[in-house]
């Protein structure tokens, strides 16, 4: 095949991931989007096998084999539940294979723009590789999920981008000298790690779509360093997604960038907030003779229905709510969960339509006729701290406005405060009732009454 | 002339991301986000390229390590969000 026959079949690759993209606008459309942009990606795969530079194909198929069987199986394995962990994973091996190319690179031109470019695709590709690696670890609780801090941490981390900085440059000056390669590469999978160790849980969001948008950037500067075009519109496409999602997820939380990278939720003072009023428990038997008078229900889940798998329970009981002719929405907080959107699939998963699930700021004038509000292992995202109490770390973060519903029912294991370790003041409100216990055993304890 | 050039390239796929990716729903994010993790996974096609030169053996090696890595994106990251994407139903659907 000629070159120009081949990047002509790059121009149509990046067509198909330009409207495959587009069509993911839509949850009609979307599966035929994904569908769209796969077969772009295997005819950019195809064009690239029929380059008349490729002589040897046993690396390759070697490759493709082992990397499409663990692919295929994680996609297949994976639990819904465990989402955020697997594409944290997974853009680790994105950015790892973006710095083995750009390393890999190195000899086939020694131009100073080639070189700089080795060197992007390097850095971002090694940090994004260490930092998933280590939002997988938290986000799978293999490693604490709580922000790791040290005395010093920021003077260290200075160095090690001073150290970059000065083997980047040398690297540039002496490519022929592969020490400095070694040393850039070592740094770049550092500063992964020093990059997400101080984050916590609570911003596990932010971090896994910055992630994502690195793993873009890491493909794009590779795609510069082998002159390459699909690489260079892809990659930018992906990073522009992680972008934009990265500052959907900062604006749900009330914070800037920089504030998620360089400080914790842990490190903001928490003054003690004097609490007035008293907590209410509640009895499965009696929420139910409450909820079976309901005519108009919102559900808010968390984080706490993922690690309770209560999605399916859930839905069983939204349906017997509706057959006893209740109005029954979803209201979902955009940061709810580990990951953005993460509980929309949990709730796909569930069969619930997604026409029933609103957006924060669509539930949130509806509240006032809501007649019971259920809140399942959510805390801060409905803290009404974020809007009354000024002292509040999370002080200005947009919240579903449960409180205005006639009765809260709020569906907890224990007293504990949540993620982000505030106190809630709606467990103390006059119309707030806690269902301590396991979101699934509770909401099951519910179904049994209805039945 | 050929920085210059791809940089034009770059320049206006990060327009048209931007503006594809803001008209996406929130409840679609994260399959968007799967979906945008297996495109970054074209960095398989320079690992091909890569992988076989025929030149030395360590280009060889560092190119199939990378399209293995970047297979597992691209295979993983498709199937995955088809997965999710056929979860989502409409009302009565």
């Amino acid at each position: 095949m000629s070159g120009l026959a081949i990047q002509m079949a790059y121009v149509v690759a990046a067509a198909l991931f330009i409207f495959g993209l587009k069509l993911l606008g839509s949850p009609a459309s979307a599966r035929r989007g994904n569908l769209l942009s796969a077969v772009g990606m295997l005819l950019a795969v195809v064009a690239a096998l029929l380059d008349q530079g490729i002589v040897e194909y046993q690396w390759i198929l070697l490759g493709f084999a082992v990397g499409g069987v663990i692919g295929a199986a994680a996609a297949r394995l994976v639990q819904m539940t465990s989402m955020p962990e697997m594409v944290a994973l997974f853009n680790g091996f994105g950015g790892m294979a973006s710095l083995l190319v750009g390393a890999a690179a190195l000899g086939t031109s020694t131009a100073t723009f080639t070189l700089v470019t080795i060197v992007l695709s390097i850095l971002i590709g090694g940090l994004t590789f260490t930092g998933s690696l280590v939002a997988w670890g938290k986000l799978s609780e293999k490693i604490g999920s709580g922000a790791i801090m040290f005395s010093g941490q920021k003077i260290v981390n200075s160095l090690i981008v001073l150290a970059i900085l000065a083997s980047a440059v040398m690297f540039c000056l002496q490519p022929e000298n592969l020490n400095w390669l070694f040393l850039l590469i070592a740094l770049s999978l550092l500063f992964g790690v020093m990059a997400v160790i101080p984050i916590g849980g609570a911003d596990m969001p932010v971090v896994i779509s910055l992630l994502n948008s690195y793993s873009g950037l890491a493909a794009c500067a590779a795609g510069f360093a082998v002159n390459n075009n699909i690489l260079i519109v892809a990659g930018a496409l992906v990073g522009a997604a992680g972008i934009i999602l990265t500052q959907i997820m900062c604006k749900a939380m009330n914070r800037s960038l920089s504030n998620v990278l360089f400080s914790g939720f842990g490190s903001v003072k928490t003054t003690a907030t004097v609490i007035e009023g008293e907590i209410k428990p509640i009895s499965s038997d009696d929420a139910f003779y409450v909820l079976e008078a309901a005519t108009n229900v919102a559900i808010i889940p968390g984080y706490g229905m993922a690690v309770a798998q209560a999605q399916h329970a859930v839905k069983e009981l939204c349906e017997l709510l509706e057959n006893n002719g209740a109005e029954v929405n979803f209201g979902i907080h955009p940061v709810a969960g580990r990951m953005p959107g993460h509980m929309n699939v949990l709730l796909a998963e569930a069969d619930v339509p997604y026409d029933q699930l609103l957006e924060m700021d669509d539930i949130n004038p509806r509240m006032e006729n809501v007649d019971v509000a259920i809140v399942i292992g959510a805390n801060d995202v409905v803290n009404p701290a974020a809007r009354e109490v000024e002292s509040s770390p999370i002080y200005g973060m947009p919240v579903i406005d449960v409180a205005s519903a006639r009765t809260v029912f709020v569906l907890k294991r224990s007293m504990a405060s949540g993620f982000a370790g505030i106190e809630n003041p709606l467990f103390y409100k006059d119309n707030t009732r806690m269902l301590f216990g396991d979101a699934k055993e509770t909401i099951n304890a519910l179904i049994r009454e209805f039945s | 002339m050929e920085p210059v050039y791809l940089t034009f390239i770059l320049m206006l796929s990060i327009f048209v991301g931007f503006e594809l990716i803001t008209k996406v729903p929130a409840t679609l994010h994260t399959p968007l986000m799967s979906g945008a993790n297996a495109i970054s996974g074209v960095t398989v096609v320079g690992a091909i390229s890569l992988a076989g030169t025929g030149q030395q053996d360590l280009a060889n090696w560092l190119g199939a390590a990378a399209v293995a890595l970047a297979s597992i994106n691209v295979v993983g990251g498709y199937m995955v969000t088809d997965r999710m994407l056929a979860m989502f139903k409409k009302k009565g659907a």
